[in-house]
């Protein structure tokens, strides 16, 4: 028994390594091709970070996000990139869920599922719409 | 300055600062606000948004080594990732709601503790603990390669260590850092989980930490694309660099020097906080 679930986290393991390693290299790929968009077109326009301004409101929803990128606007398309990354945690523990039930660790089925919904909680909650 | 200018930078500062972080395990969000805000001027907002963004980057790419070579504990990350996501939640609510003047006052405290924690020795000898029924309960216990083969460890205390889980989600929602100190000093000396496992453990958990708060952040519109582009790629590439020179070099010296650099840091962010310079 204890040698069997050794076996499966060691394969868990290395799935989630992959996962991760995936997510933060697409996401910088994603924000790399955006900043070569955005620097080309502005390359000699100024900015000021000095002063906090909102964001315009395309720029912090996801379907504002997808609406810019896919018009190829460079930091639309950076910040498609952004919630790449900041999804990439979040399908590590997705998949944690699976691979827990799939040892057939009900707890950690909770515990996982548990840590999704304060995810989706904070993701959804305010960044959807 | 132009874009082009501004963006080569602040690159350039995010990659010595993801390379120091990497190399003295100090993590390079906690110097990024600072340089960002103090040095190039940029509001505290946008300096938090952006250095959250590339703690994700740094700790998931760091994190797929480690889990890879099993010293990561993924029940003890997941478990302590309810307290650390129920912080950086509470943690970014917070920020929204207080000045920046308060958040540099906090950010200069956190740096001098950090400095301070990554002070103090190691234990050179792993002390072997008896197995507490909570965390046995919880199958927190586990076991890691070492060099004379698998080596068993037990964990201890887990209230406690839930509890400052907790604060370091809080400070980490807060100020847009990993809080990778805290972490290690929850699991490290409250809950005697053995170091390897607990700074592994903590870069695991890093990611999802930020990411509970990186959707509040990117809503109130924290996250701004033309500064959060040079800082992510440029921590990332930084980072990886680290790494690989980490086998190699004798970070004593380093880790003294960045420390004391972390230390003037912090002074100078409490200083502007109370001054209201800021």
């Amino acid at each position: 028994m204890a040698s069997e679930r050794g076996w499966n986290d060691r394969r868990m393991d290395v799935v989630i390594s992959n996962l991760l390693r995936f997510g933060v290299l697409l996401s910088a790929f994603v924000v790399l091709f955006g900043a070569v968009l955005y620097l080309v077109g502005h390359d000699h326009s100024h900015t000021d970070y000095r002063v906090f301004r909102d964001e315009p409101l395309d720029l912090r929803s996801v379907g504002g996000i997808l609406r810019r990128a896919l018009a190829l606007d460079g930091r639309g398309i950076i910040q498609l990139g952004l919630l790449l990354l900041i999804a990439t945690p979040v399908a590590r523990v997705a998949f944690s869920i699976f691979g827990f039930a799939e040892e057939h660790d009900r707890m950690y089925v909770v515990v996982a599922s548990i840590v999704l919904l304060i995810l989706a909680y904070s993701l959804i909650g305010s960044v959807w719409l | 300055m132009t874009i082009l200018e501004f963006s080569l930078l602040v690159w350039v500062g995010a990659v010595a600062a993801g390379f120091l972080g990497a190399l003295t395990g100090l993590g390079g969000g906690v110097v990024l606000v600072p340089m960002l805000t103090l040095l190039l001027g940029v509001d505290i907002r946008y300096a938090i948004g952006a250095s959250l963004v590339s703690v994700i980057a740094t700790s998931s790419g760091a994190a797929a080594a480690y889990v890879k070579e099993g010293f990561s504990n993924i029940r003890i990350g997941m478990f302590l990732e309810v307290a650390t996501t129920l912080g950086a939640l509470a943690g970014a609510t917070v920020a929204a709601r207080i000045s920046s003047g308060t958040i540099s006052i906090v950010f200069g405290l956190v740096l001098i503790g950090s400095a301070y924690l990554s002070r103090r020795p190691r234990p050179k000898n792993e002390r072997d603990v008896p197995p507490d029924p909570l965390a046995t309960r919880l199958r927190l216990n586990g076991s890691f390669p070492d060099a004379d083969g698998i080596r068993n460890y037990n964990v201890q205390h887990v209230p406690l260590g839930w509890t400052l889980m907790f604060g370091a989600g809080t400070l980490s929602g807060l100020l847009g850092i990993g809080s990778g100190a805290m972490k290690v000093l929850a699991m490290d000396q409250a809950m005697k989980i053995p170091f390897k496992v607990s700074t592994t453990t903590s870069n695991f958990m890093i990611g999802v930490t930020a990411a509970a708060s990186a959707g509040v952040y990117l809503a109130r519109g924290y996250i701004d694309p033309g500064l959060a582009m040079p800082v992510m790629l440029g921590v990332l590439t930084g980072s990886l660099l680290g790494t690989r020179v980490l086998v190699k070099a004798d970070t004593k010296w380093l880790r003294r020097v960045f420390s004391l650099v972390i230390v003037v840091l912090g002074i100078e962010m409490l200083y502007r906080g109370l001054s209201g310079r800021i």
